[in-house]
């Protein structure tokens, strides 16, 4: 596997009751390093679950998954933990800030987990303010930020550790237009610039459109990965 | 894990809710103001106990403390093995100007009462010009200080017991001097001479109240107390003898069991503080379980949410308890200023600083468990599918 994020037969079930419920079978799926994929399918189709296994969120019922080189199905809980610090970024549809916390102490909640002293973390929190463009709402509070600059806040909290992978559920999937596309350019801006590579769930062909890779989900299964614009 | 970076993270989620947490704040600081005012309470006391000497007994009337020991019996204790020394006592019930304030106004020899108590610390002068002085008494500094009394002033004491021979229950006493106890005890009393005393009352003469006796050696302190009361079996005042500290035990359970009712007290109130402590911890991470789970999808491992969970739980124990506790040393030091003639030694012992810390900690880890155990399993998919 020479790919970033590798994936061998992954199935996924749920037991709801004495029910068993296969939300995804025997995937297989490879991306490249610094791709930005746009996952999409119906409700239901298993793309949150497969994103939730990517960003290591979740365990596989059954198959391999690798992504950055480690082999996540075989992790523990801890483990895992650690690796999602090191390796990747998230970025919600509802934006999950910490409403207590102002912007800069949420975008600063990745680098508790580091040795960086205070001086570092402030200095990395206002390049990554920077970076969004809201150095001057530092000292704000989430309620008191439009949708889009919380958004904002949650990918400068998403590339504050440098991680090596974005992983979005429905980033614009609370915007309005004008602004979604803001935070899709700033997400296409982090993959050409900084060699991201972004996976990002969205129900939005406009959304998609961004991306340099649409994976189309249905029924727990893919059905087609297309180039952007295909 | 450095705590002090997480200070940010755990002051914001306390102060969320600001009323729900100044309540709860509220809640451990009265509990724990409680608490240190009852520990105060009992070292006052009980604390004259802590400081009774080891090599010390005490001889009294087998049958009532209230009853008379013939006088006689000093010198037949003089001469039992392993007596150091012995000194003769009479409980006067005196009062100065109120009736209902009792003076602790003992009758005592003064050629022995030293001998008995070295901590009594009184300038050699004053020494010398009380034993000179038949009518002459020798003040504590508290209980001068107290009444404002100073060195030659003639005090008209009265006795709620004895009556002198011409009716009168007035004992004009000079101050002969004013004493200290170096071993930080009780300096609130006074001695004045028993032949003065058995002179002038009209009744009960020759007899004294009780006897106190210095060992030679603390270890043989039982074998002591045998032979005394061995030495007076069958008469007509028998006696029994304990240590000091059993004695000013006996003396303070006839308030009652002093520990028991502040155990039960303390026990109630806190098991109060900690469901409400609990409650309110179980309310905020109830709260909190979407961003909990955030915090998981960052990164931060089930050990360390578990570990800032009880760390704010036991932010609001120990802050509450550092209140209540300073406010229960204020409140104390302020009655002892009050009630100095009566609870001298009434103040927050250190002693009591430390198991406040020590509760605190319990209570805090014990209101934060089972909100830490749910916030450590929490699964994130799970909880973010909940909290939308």
């Amino acid at each position: 596997m020479s790919a970033i994020i590798a994936l061998r037969g992954v199935s996924k079930h749920y037991r709801r009751g004495n029910e068993d419920l296969a939300v995804l079978s025997d995937f297989d799926l490879d991306i490249e390093a610094r791709d930005f994929v746009a996952i999409m399918g119906p409700s239901g189709s298993g793309k949150t679950t497969l994103l939730n296994l990517i960003g290591g969120l979740d365990s596989p019922s059954s198959g391999q998954i690798v992504v950055v080189g480690k082999r996540l199905d075989e992790l523990s809980g801890s483990a895992l933990a650690h690796w999602r610090a090191r390796h990747v970024g998230f970025i919600f549809q509802f934006y999950n800030l910490m409403p207590a916390l102002t912007a800069e102490r949420n975008v600063e909640l990745p680098l508790l987990l580091t040795s960086l002293s205070t001086a570092d973390r402030r200095r990395r929190v206002a390049a990554a303010l920077e970076l969004v463009g809201l150095a001057d709402r530092a000292r704000h509070k989430p309620g008191e930020l439009s949708g889009g600059q919380q958004q904002r806040v949650a990918i400068a909290r998403a590339v504050i550790a440098d991680p090596t992978l974005l992983v979005c559920d429905e980033p614009t999937g609370d915007l309005d237009r004008h602004t979604a596309e803001e935070i899709l350019g700033l997400l296409q801006a982090l993959n050409r610039d900084q060699g991201k590579t972004i996976i990002m769930v969205t129900h939005d062909p406009k959304a998609a459109s961004y991306a340099s890779h649409q994976l189309h989900v249905d029924k727990g299964r893919l059905v087609r990965m297309d180039a952007a614009g295909a | 894990m450095s705590v002090l970076k997480y200070l940010p993270l755990l002051r914001a989620n306390l102060w969320r809710r600001r009323i729900r947490t100044l309540l709860t704040f509220a809640s451990v600081a009265t509990a724990f103001l409680l608490f240190g005012l009852l520990m105060a309470l009992r070292h006052a006391i009980t604390g004259g106990i802590e400081l009774t000497g080891a090599d010390r007994l005490m001889t009294m009337h087998k049958m009532s403390f209230i009853m008379s020991l013939p006088r006689s019996y000093v010198q037949r204790i003089a001469a039992v093995e392993g007596v150091r020394s012995v000194t003769a006592a009479s409980w006067f019930g005196g009062y100065y100007r109120d009736e209902r304030a009792t003076i602790v106004a003992q009758v005592a020899d003064a050629d022995t009462l030293f001998a008995v108590y070295p901590e009594i610390d009184l300038p050699a002068a004053q020494h010398a010009a009380w034993l000179a002085d038949g009518s002459g008494m020798i003040v504590g500094q508290a209980l001068a200080n107290a009444n404002k009394w100073k060195l030659g002033e003639v005090i008209p004491l009265h006795s709620n017991i004895f009556r002198k021979q011409d009716g009168s229950n007035v004992w004009d006493l000079r101050i002969d001097g004013i004493y200290r106890n170096t071993a930080g005890g009780d300096t609130n009393a006074l001695f004045f001479h028993y032949q003065y005393f058995n002179e002038t009352r009209s009744f009960g003469r020759d007899r004294v109240g009780w006897l106190i006796l210095r060992v030679k050696d603390p270890a043989q302190s039982p074998a002591v107390a045998r032979r005394v009361d061995a030495l007076f079996a069958n008469s007509d005042a028998e006696t029994k003898t304990s240590s000091e500290r059993a004695f000013a035990q006996s003396f303070i359970n006839q308030v009652g069991n002093i520990g028991a009712i502040i155990a039960i007290v303390v026990g109630a109130v806190f098991f109060t503080m900690l469901l409400v402590t609990a409650n309110t911890m179980g309310q905020s991470i109830r709260e909190r379980t979407a961003e909990l789970a955030v915090m998981k999808t960052l990164g931060f491992r089930g050990g360390q949410i578990l570990a800032l969970v009880l760390c704010e739980s036991l932010l609001l124990t120990l802050l509450g308890a550092a209140i209540g506790m300073l406010l229960a040393r204020g409140m104390a030091a302020g009655a002892r200023q009050a009630l100095q003639q009566y609870l001298p030694l009434l103040g927050v012992p250190p002693g009591a600083m430390l198991a406040a810390l020590a509760i605190a900690t319990v209570l805090g880890l014990l209101a934060g468990a089972l909100p830490a155990w749910n916030a450590w399993r929490l699964r994130i998919t799970d909880a973010l599918r909940q909290g939308g």
